[in-house]
Order: C-alpha cells, then sequence, then structure tokens
C-alpha cells in the first residue's frame, strides 16, 4: 500500500496498475480513476480550457466538471470524466485541456440497441429509487430499475448511514439483489438515463464491458442504448451539490464536501491530510466528521450562518473542531494547489490565514430535475433548500426523493414508497394489501439531527471577481456574468449563451443554479423569478458509437437483392445501388474496363440477344370492379380500353401535371391488371394508390396489393430473342402473329410456368419472362444455358432506351417536367374527363414555349463524353455572370449503335433548337453540340418486331 | 401437395441454412427458415356475405380483431388490416386455396392474390427469441401483451415485417429481397446469446 500513500488503512481488494499522464501508479478494484488518482496523491488532473489553470477532482460522480480525461488504452476515448471511469488494469489515460481528440482508428467494439417495456421505470437505485421498485415489483409488475454507478445504493454509497442497524448500501446491495431475481424485474447498472420524452419515451446508455478494459469480451456490446417505453416513471435521480463563488474556488484541493464524504467511506481514500470545511449548510458537517474519523485533520468548519444546527456544532465540538459560525472563505491559496485557507467573519473584520491542502465546500444540494423538465416538468423554487424542484407535468411521472426535494433518509425511503404506490396504481394494478401510509415494510433508518436553516450564499463578495469561478469548465468566473449583465442581459439563457456557463460536458451540473444564483445577485432580484436554463438531453455525454449502435457497415442500410442475385456476384457483376436494391450494372470479361463492358453489352443486345435481370420493378395487383376507372383516373392515358391479354406504357403525373411514375399496366382479366413502376418509386406507387383510394375515391371498389417480389422477371431482348424464347418454351406460339407486340401469354419456360410479356425497353424485339421469384435463379440459369444469351446490366440498359429517346424517370425528369416535355404529348389524353394532373396542363405554365424540353444531344467530336448534369449555353464564349442557361445533360453515353457518343438533355425550347449549336462548359472548355431529336435510333421503330 | 414442377425452387435465405443452424446449436436460440410455404393476400369487406362464405369455405373464421390469428396446423388467416388477412398454409396449398377462396367469393368484390414467393418465413425461437427480436423491434413482445396468436405488421431493424408469436417463439414473415439483410441481422443480433 506504500505506493497509494493516501489510501485509507485495512482497503483490501485486487491491486490494479494504471498509467496516468506518464507514470505509472496503483490502485484498487472498485476504485475510479479520480480515486485512484487521489489515492495516489494526484492533485492537478486536468487543465482548465481557456485560462489553462491546473484542476482537481472536484465531484465524485458524472456531475464532475473539472476532471476531464482522456483514455489512450486499451482503445482511445475522449472527454471522460475521471469521477466516472472505472479503474482496470492496464488502463492508460491523460488529463485533457477540456478538450479531447477521436480515435484515429475504427472503434473494434460492438455496440448495440434494445427496445425494451415496462409498467414502472425506476430512475436511480438510491434509497427513494429502491423503495418504489419494491413496491411495484412486488405487486408483480413489469419494472425496469436503472442506476449510473456500477453498484446500487446512490446516496448510501458515500455515507456512514445504517438501515435496519447495518450499513446501507448493504442493505441496498441485498435489496436490489432480492428485485433481480424476479422474473418481471430488470436491474440496469452503469446505466444512465439521457433523455425523457414524450409519452415517457425513454433513452438510456449501459455501459456493459467498458470497466473489463482489454479483458472484454469480443462479442458482448460495450455499451448498449435502451429504448425504453414506460407506462410510469418514477424519477429518484437524487441531488448534485453546488459550490460557492469564491476567490481561487478552482485550486486543485477544493473539493465538493459530498464528494470527500464518498472517497472517504465509499473509495477507502484520504483527499488531504489537513481540512477547512466551507458550508451553508448542514450537510457538509457529516462529512467534516467523517474525514475526522478517517483521520483527516479537520482544521476548521467555516460556516456561514450565524446558528448551525445545535446538534452538529456539538459534535464538531467532541472532536474539538473549530466551529467559526458568520464566517466565509475569502480565498483557496496556494501554487497549483491549496495550501492554505483564507478565511474572514461575514461581516468584514480580520482574515486569518489557515494552512491545509483539502477545502470542502458545500453551497447546498440542488435536486436532480433534469429528466423531469426534459419530459416537460414544470419548476418551481424551494426556498428552504434554495433550489428548483418538480412542479407540474403533463407526464405519466413521479419525483421521488430527493429529486422532489425530501431530506432525510426515512422521508426519501417513505417517499419513494409513495411513489411506487402511485405508479403502480396508475399503471393498473391493485395495491398491495395492508397499504398505510407506511406503506410496505421499509428498514429502519437513524434518526438524524433536527435540521437547521440552509442559507443561500452564491458568491462570497470581493473587489475582484476574476478568480471567484462559476462554471469551472468553461472557465467562467463572476467577472464575466457581471460584464454580461452589465451589457444588458437579464435573462439567464442569453447570459448562458453571452459567456458560455453551463455548455460543457457537464451541462452546468454543479454550475447552473450558482450561475442563476449569482445573475440574481448582480440584477438584486429573486433567483425564484430569475429561474433556470433550459434541461436538455443527453443528460451526460454518449458517444457516437453507441447511438450508431449495429446500424454500420453492411447493416447500415438494407440491402436487397433479387432471387438470381448469386449468379450475378459468382460472374463477377459489378452493382449499382437503386434504392435500396443492388443491380447488376455491368458485367466486365477479363481485361474489361466497364467502357468496354458496356459497348460489348449494348452490342450484343443490338446484334444478338442479352439477358437482364429485371426482377426489381415494382409490381402491384390491382383488383375490383373499379379498377379500369381507377387506373383511367390515375394515367394519363386511357386504360380502361385495354384488352384483356394487352399491355400498354403509361405515365402517371402528381396533381401539378408532373411526370410521376411510369410503366408498363398489363390487363390479365376485366378486373384485374398488374401495373408495374419503376424500381425506386415501388413503394411510393402504392403509396400515392392507396392515398388516393382511402381519401379522395373511397367509393372505388378496387384493392391494390403489391407482388413486387412474389415475381423474378428476366428481360429477353435483341433480333434472336425470339428463337431463344422458342428453345425455352415449345409450348408457346412466338411467332408475331400469335404474339404480338405489347401482349402477354402465359406458358411454360424452361418448365417453369411463366408469364411472358412482348415488351421493349430498348427497342429491339424483346420479352420479359416472369416467374415465381421461387424460380428466378432456375429461370436466368436456363436462359443463360440455351446459348449465346449475353447478360446485361443495368448501364448498357440505360444506353439502349437512351437510343431510342426513353426517359427514365427521375434521371431525365425532376418532379418539374411533364409528359409533353419529355415529347410525349400522345400519352395524355384528351378524350377522358379527368385523370390526376389534367387540369394543371391548362395552366399558362404547362404550355410555355421556353419550356425545357427531352432533347438529343451530338456532341461534335463524337469522342467526347458530355458529364451528366453539364449546363448548356447559346454562345462559344461564356458572358459575364450571371450566366444564363439553357438547360443541362440528364444522360450521356457512348452508343455501340450509333459508334459515336450522345446525350439527352433537358433544354429550354429544345424541340425548336433541333439542328442548333449549342455549347456545354466543361472544365475550361465550351464543348460545340447540336441539338437533336430525343429518338436517336430506329426512329421508326423497325426492329420491335424482330 | 408439394410443387410439381421440373425446374429447382431456391428459397430466399437458402444460403444461410448452416449459418442458422450453427447459432441454434447452443439452445437458447434457434434460427431457421421455413421455405415455400403458401401464402394468399385476401382482401374483402368482413361484414360481407363473401367474407362468411370464405370463412366456412377454408374452415377458419376471418380474425377481426386487430393484430390476432385464427386457425392453426394446416391454415391460419393473419389479420393484416380490417379488411385484409394473410392466410398461410402448407408448400403446395396455393392453387387448391386461390380456387377455394374465389368459388366463396362468389363474384363479390374480394382480391385474392398469391403471394406465396413475396416472402418467406424466418423463425426465431427458444428462450433468448424475444431478447434478440428487442433489439431491432419496438413491440413489446412480453407474452403478456404479444402472446401466442397475435400478429403484427412492424419494422425488424429497416426491414418491414409480419410477426407471430407462437408458443415458442416467433415467426417472422420478410419480404424476398429483404431477407438476407433480415437473415444477416438475426445473426448478427445473436452473437451474444449463442457465444461462450
Amino acid at each position: 500500500m506504500t505506493g497509494q500513500p493516501y489510501r485509507r488503512e485495512g482497503a483490501t481488494g485486487t491491486t490494479l496498475r494504471f498509467r496516468f499522464d506518464g507514470r505509472d501508479y496503483e490502485g484498487l478494484e472498485g476504485d475510479t480513476l479520480a480515486s485512484a488518482l487521489l489515492a495516489n496523491g494526484v492533485r492537478a488532473v486536468a487543465s482548465s480550457i481557456k485560462l489553462g489553470r491546473p484542476r482537481g477532482v472536484y465531484a465524485a460522480g458524472c456531475e464532475e466538471p473539472n476532471a476531464l480525461v482522456q483514455i489512450e488504452e486499451p482503445f482511445p476515448e475522449p472527454m471522460l470524466t475521471a469521477t466516472t471511469v472505472e479503474l482496470y488494469d492496464g488502463l492508460v489515460a491523460v488529463g485533457l485541456p477540456g478538450q479531447g481528440r477521436l480515435a484515429d482508428r475504427p472503434d473494434p467494439a460492438r455496440y448495440d440497441a434494445v427496445h425494451a417495456h415496462c409498467d414502472v421505470l425506476v430512475v436511480g437505485a438510491g434509497p427513494a429509487g429502491i423503495a418504489a421498485a419494491g413496491v411495484a415489483a412486488r405487486a408483480g409488475a413489469r419494472v425496469i430499475l436503472a442506476d449510473e454507478r456500477p453498484e446500487p445504493g446512490g446516496s448510501l454509497l458515500g455515507t456512514t448511514e445504517t438501515l435496519d442497524g447495518g450499513p446501507g448500501r448493504e442493505w441496498a446491495a441485498g435489496e436490489v439483489a432480492a428485485l433481480a431475481a424476479l422474473p418481471e424485474v430488470r436491474v440496469l447498472r452503469r446505466t444512465t438515463v439521457l433523455g425523457h420524452y414524450d409519452d415517457n419515451y425513454v433513452i438510456a446508455v449501459e455501459r456493459r464491458t467498458n470497466h473489463l478494459g482489454a479483458a472484454a469480451p469480443a462479442h458482448v456490446a460495450r455499451e448498449r442504448v435502451w429504448r425504453i417505453r414506460a407506462k410510469r416513471v418514477v424519477l429518484a435521480t437524487g441531488g448534485h451539490e453546488r459550490f460557492v463563488a469564491f476567490a481561487g474556488n478552482d485550486l486543485p484541493g477544493v473539493m465538493l464536501a459530498g464528494a470527500a464524504r464518498t472517497y472517504v467511506n465509499h473509495h477507502r481514500v484520504l483527499p488531504g491530510r489537513r481540512a477547512v470545511v466551507f458550508t451553508t449548510n448542514d450537510s457538509a458537517y457529516a462529512a467534516a466528521l467523517d474525514l475526522a474519523d478517517a483521520g483527516v485533520e479537520i482544521a476548521a468548519v467555516v460556516d456561514v450562518r450565524r446558528a448551525p444546527g445545535e446538534t452538529w456544532a456539538a459534535r464538531c465540538a467532541e472532536r474539538g473542531v473549530e466551529l467559526l459560525t458568520g464566517h466565509v472563505v475569502a480565498a483557496a491559496e496556494g501554487e497549483g494547489e491549496v495550501s492554505s485557507v483564507r478565511v474572514a467573519p461575514r461581516e468584514g473584520g480580520r482574515a486569518r490565514e489557515i494552512p491545509a491542502d483539502l477545502l470542502l465546500v458545500s453551497g447546498g444540494w440542488t435536486p436532480v430535475v433534469h429528466l423531469f423538465s426534459q419530459a416537460g416538468g414544470t419548476l418551481r423554487y424551494d426556498e428552504a433548500l434554495g433550489a428548483f424542484t418538480p412542479g407540474e407535468t403533463r407526464q405519466a411521472v413521479e419525483a421521488a426523493g430527493f429529486a422532489r426535494g425530501v431530506r432525510t433518509l426515512r422521508e426519501c425511503l417513505e417517499d419513494g414508497a409513495r411513489a411506487g404506490r402511485c405508479a403502480l396504481a396508475a399503471a393498473g394494478f391493485p395495491l398491495p394489501a395492508g397499504d398505510g401510509a407506511s406503506g410496505t415494510s421499509l428498514p429502519a433508518a437513524e434518526e438524524e439531527p433536527a435540521a437547521a436553516p440552509a442559507e443561500h450564499l452564491w458568491l462570497v463578495e470581493a473587489d475582484d471577481y476574476s478568480a471567484h469561478f462559476v462554471d469551472l469548465q468553461r472557465d467562467v468566473t463572476v467577472a464575466d456574468v457581471l460584464r454580461a449583465v452589465g451589457a444588458g442581459l437579464s435573462s439567464v439563457e442569453h447570459v448562458k449563451r453571452y459567456t458560455t456557463a453551463g455548455t460543457a460536458h457537464d451541462q452546468g451540473k454543479t454550475s447552473g443554479l450558482l450561475t442563476s444564483g449569482v445573475v440574481a445577485h448582480a440584477l438584486g432580484v429573486d433567483v425564484a423569478q430569475l429561474g433556470t436554463t433550459t434541461f436538455r438531453a443527453p443528460y451526460t455525454p454518449v458517444s457516437f458509437a453507441a447511438l450508431a449502435g449495429r446500424d454500420r457497415g453492411p447493416l447500415h442500410d438494407p440491402v436487397r437483392v433479387t432471387s438470381m442475385h448469386e449468379w450475378h456476384v459468382a460472374r463477377g457483376a459489378l452493382f449499382e445501388n437503386v434504392g435500396q436494391w443492388k443491380r447488376p450494372w455491368y458485367y466486365p470479361r477479363p481485361g474489361e474496363d466497364m467502357e468496354a463492358a458496356v459497348l460489348r453489352e449494348c452490342a450484343a443486345v443490338r446484334r444478338n440477344v442479352g439477358a437482364m435481370d429485371a426482377s426489381t420493378l415494382g409490381k402491384i395487383d390491382v383488383i375490383g370492379p373499379d379498377a379500369p376507372v381507377f387506373l383511367d383516373r390515375l394515367y394519363t392515358n386511357m386504360m380502361s380500353t385495354l384488352k384483356v391479354g394487352s399491355i400498354r406504357y403509361g405515365v402517371m403525373c402528381r396533381a401539378d401535371g408532373m411526370v410521376f411514375d411510369d410503366g408498363t399496366v398489363i390487363r390479365l382479366a376485366d378486373d384485374h391488371y398488374l401495373v408495374t413502376t419503376t424500381t425506386g418509386n415501388a413503394a411510393a406507387v402504392l403509396d400515392w394508390m392507396e392515398e388516393w383510394l382511402q381519401t379522395e375515391w373511397p367509393d372505388l371498389r378496387v384493392h391494390c396489393t403489391s407482388v413486387t417480389e412474389q415475381w423474378a422477371t428476366v428481360a429477353l431482348a435483341g433480333p434472336r430473342s425470339r428463337e431463344v424464347l422458342a428453345g425455352l418454351a415449345p409450348g408457346l406460339a412466338v411467332d408475331n402473329d400469335s404474339f404480338p407486340f405489347m401482349t402477354w401469354r402465359d406458358a411454360e419456360v424452361a418448365g417453369i410456368p411463366a408469364r411472358v410479356c412482348r415488351i421493349s425497353f430498348s427497342g429491339e424485339l424483346a420479352y420479359e419472362i416472369n416467374v415465381s421469384s421461387w424460380y428466378g435463379l432456375a429461370l436466368w440459369e436456363a436462359v443463360m444455358a440455351s446459348g449465346e444469351v449475353t447478360p446485361y446490366g443495368t448501364e448498357t440498359m440505360h444506353v439502349l432506351r437512351a437510343e431510342k429517346g426513353y426517359p427514365i424517370v427521375g434521371q431525365d425528369t425532376d418532379g418539374t417536367v411533364t409528359p409533353q416535355d419529355l415529347g410525349m404529348e400522345w400519352i395524355v389524353s384528351k378524350k377522358k374527363a379527368d385523370f390526376v394532373g389534367k387540369r394543371s396542363f391548362s395552366r399558362p405554365d404547362t404550355s410555355r414555349p421556353d419550356r425545357k424540353h427531352l432533347v438529343g444531344l451530338l456532341p461534335e467530336d463524337p469522342g467526347v463524353l458530355l458529364p451528366e448534369g453539364a449546363h448548356l449555353v447559346a454562345t462559344s464564349e461564356l458572358p459575364e455572370p450571371p450566366v444564363p442557361t439553357l438547360g443541362f445533360v440528364t444522360s450521356s453515353y457512348r452508343s455501340a449503335a450509333l459508334g459515336r457518343t450522345f446525350a439527352l438533355a433537358l433544354v429550354s425550347g429544345g424541340r425548336e433548337r433541333i439542328g442548333e449549336r449549342l455549347y456545354a462548359p466543361v472544365g475550361a472548355d465550351l464543348v460545340p453540340v447540336t441539338v437533336t431529336s430525343h429518338v436517336l435510333y430506329d426512329p421508326e421503330g423497325a426492329r420491335r418486331d424482330g | 401437395m408439394a410443387d410439381s414442377t421440373a425446374a429447382e425452387r431456391r428459397s430466399p435465405a437458402a444460403a444461410y441454412a448452416a449459418r442458422f443452424e450453427a447459432a441454434s446449436a447452443g439452445g437458447g436460440l434457434r434460427l431457421a427458415e421455413i421455405p415455400f410455404l403458401t401464402r394468399v393476400n385476401l382482401r374483402v369487406d368482413p361484414k360481407s356475405p363473401a367474407a362468411e362464405r370464405i370463412g366456412t369455405a377454408i374452415g377458419v373464421p376471418l380474425p377481426v380483431e386487430p393484430g390476432t390469428v385464427a386457425g392453426g396446423g394446416g391454415l391460419e388467416a393473419l389479420w393484416l388490416g380490417p379488411d385484409e388477412w394473410l392466410l398461410v398454409g402448407p408448400d403446395g396449398a396455393a392453387p387448391g386455396l386461390v380456387a377455394r377462396l374465389t368459388e366463396a367469393a362468389g363474384g363479390e368484390h374480394v382480391s385474392v392474390v398469391d403471394v406465396s414467393a413475396q416472402r418467406t418465413t424466418l423463425v426465431v425461437a427458444g428462450e433468448r427469441a424475444r431478447d434478440v427480436l428487442a433489439h431491432g423491434c419496438a413491440l413489446d413482445l412480453h407474452p403478456r401483451v404479444f402472446g401466442p396468436g397475435r400478429c403484427a405488421q412492424t419494422m425488424l431493424a429497416r426491414a418491414g415485417v409480419v410477426l407471430v408469436a407462437d408458443e415458442d417463439g416467433f415467426r417472422v414473415l420478410v419480404r424476398s429481397s429483404f431477407a438476407g439483410y433480415v437473415a444477416e441481422w438475426l445473426l448478427d443480433a445473436s452473437v451474444e446469446y449463442v457465444a461462450g
């Protein structure tokens, strides 16, 4: 134990080795990094962000404003508080000057998230929380008890209070273990509730293996986000001690009194050898006496009050501790750490220097109302407490224990039980039998001395306020606050933004109310009127890794694949993402780049035969006696006249007349159509149909059912496709008269029941063969086994359709393009009484002559490939900005059939410009292009019948 | 009646059979695909005579309580919406079921669509099943709330699924194109419950 000079005698546990700021130390199992550093006499742990002042451990929990550290090993993690880092063997850390740095390598640990539901969520496993959870759990309710520390007990961990005659922490451990054994109870340790949202949706983060260091098992999630829905929430969140603004209140060696008590009792560490205690209330006396019992010399207790509690005064006298009532600490002094404390009578008079290496401060206790406030609860000022406590709430929430200002241990236990009963009743459970004023059996607490009123002192008045710190982490002093108030700011919210007080990692847990107090003091108003700043989630910092969880890498977003996907992968296809789908992009042969592969695939389709996996197209069965009327209203063209057995291409517009989607419509029966959508719009089109059916036309008897993945589809295209199909479907008459363009037939293809559609997206003779997706792979393999069918991907499909001037919705359109703009006047019915978008075609805007039309572009140099998105101008030299643009390139490819490059573009008044020369600024050059019709290949349609 | 087509069928999660089996070895969790089940989507007004005739014809009254399942063993009707059910039966039952439904519809406005291959069925069973699903399903799957006989259309991770509660676990009906994603997700979610 010689290595830990400030460790109390008799402390036991496994020795752990760690390194801090380059030096090796030893600590004990159960230590935090902060307690281990204190045990080794390390006072200055970090330095302040703005002023670079040395800073030591100030608190013993998540409210720590000073001791920011960065873990270096086993894995770099920035901006942690030394008071919440559990010590493990091999820990390497450094102190931070207010800012850390992110790891330069991916975090190898696993993080996950889980949804949970309960009748009662209890936040905080202190006396009130355990009592509340006990009542609810024993009545059979589903209970979650969450606590941020490694062990339950809350305030009991830092004190020497007894329950039922034994140490309070032992009662807590035993009771929580008993609750955890109940089948419907879940106890979450090391779990911080970060956010409390509407309808009792609560987010918590559980730190599951952080405390194991390098020994953490890789398959166990390091941190887990809990997404909890609770019928009722009990907030037993306890309190945070606050300090007082006086000169040098940031020196290492200045510490919150309750924190020192925790270090002495819980961690068996002496935070100093000789202490002065500065307090505004009774609570610091217990700390002083516990420290005295542990061997710390208490040089003086400085109480701002004239009349402290009599019992406490007597106990000080018993131990020979000097009590200075009506006094304040004017300054903590020392080089780099406290070596003496200047004490003065409050009303003025001679100051006195008291040598000390430790100065304990208690400016009173602030209930932790963060979650209550986040959940929409109001706060009210408690005059006796000098702090804000929960007021009204619209949520199903109870605050319990000190979180609502209840003081003594016995009262907190009783209040917890009360909250548990309220929650239980509200969640619909019968109250336990024998329920009376005292409720279930609670452990017996010791009698506590009668409380003397606290005095609410925010700052010790002085001439110079430049070292009276209000927010230690942000280096905000009383002088800064006075400057803000002097500049005319009178709201704490404004002062917060002006000074940055309360905006650090700790979100002002110890400083928030103090800031309000100092502002109120400066303005000469009451804190009760001034209020506090807003509490927002997260309660404590949370790592991005935890929030990302498993939604990273391959699981970041679903990858949708077709039934033929394995074949494409095996053949080395490259894939294009289309929405969440992976579609084969092209199939390079050895030595081929994309350009060569696509030219080869295009040539194969135009001259021979190719096959593409077209399974991703959206497919919707539209069934009902009113299906013809319904589709007439949704498509711009007529679908009711389509004959059973035939197919028609259709375009849908939004009400604004702009193209929304396109596809084919197949009539299977009088009351049964199958419509196809673009791959990316499948869900949107179904939603669109449902929206019209459910909101505008509920009288139509139509049902829509998605069958996108019921069917696998192989597109067979090229002059030899008929021959290939004939070979695969010997029972199908494939000649042009028996099976004409835009019709469908049921047939067996490769022995599989199939629906074959004669449609073409390339201008070539082509078929789409649809089978149950269970047989998709078998069909594809049969097609490939049939002979010289070239598999082709989406890039070739894009080139082929562009050569024919077929637009791709979403590529050649952008929601501002009408069918007429696309050169498809013919698809907009003049006969139908109405259809979605019709009225918009009578708006002057949709017939402006300068609307952008879809046209073709031929670069004058047939080898130049225009970038998609390139703009078009009329002049061969760029004019001064702003440059008037005539339009832009939407699709651009190399064409095997044309033996050159070409593009599609949306060009203002484009159809009137055919034959004109325009220029595309590309880098420093202006590339001359000739405007042409958008149909560049086989404009007569001579190839579609083979 | 098994399918008589000569060509070979392949179920959407067929590639995961071995990994599912390995993950099920510990006993706390069972992952498996049930391939090729019959699924028929039925839309009909529950108050219509057709709905009653259909219930009689298939031997399973269509459940009208939201999120419940009727039938069992041979044929189940899963409530998907106020006028929508998913009928689930054994492999090969689709043609006969469609015919019975169409006949029972009797020309009324009823839609019957064979969607057998639209989804596949993944079993997530065993005592850790609820833990695994809780990683990606926001619904309360506690037996007090979502016990056997309940079903729901919900999200599992980022995929829409139909979830059915059974005596010893759950069935996840997932769209075929999402089957690989959900299988990978389930295997990854199970790591903590099957390792060591």
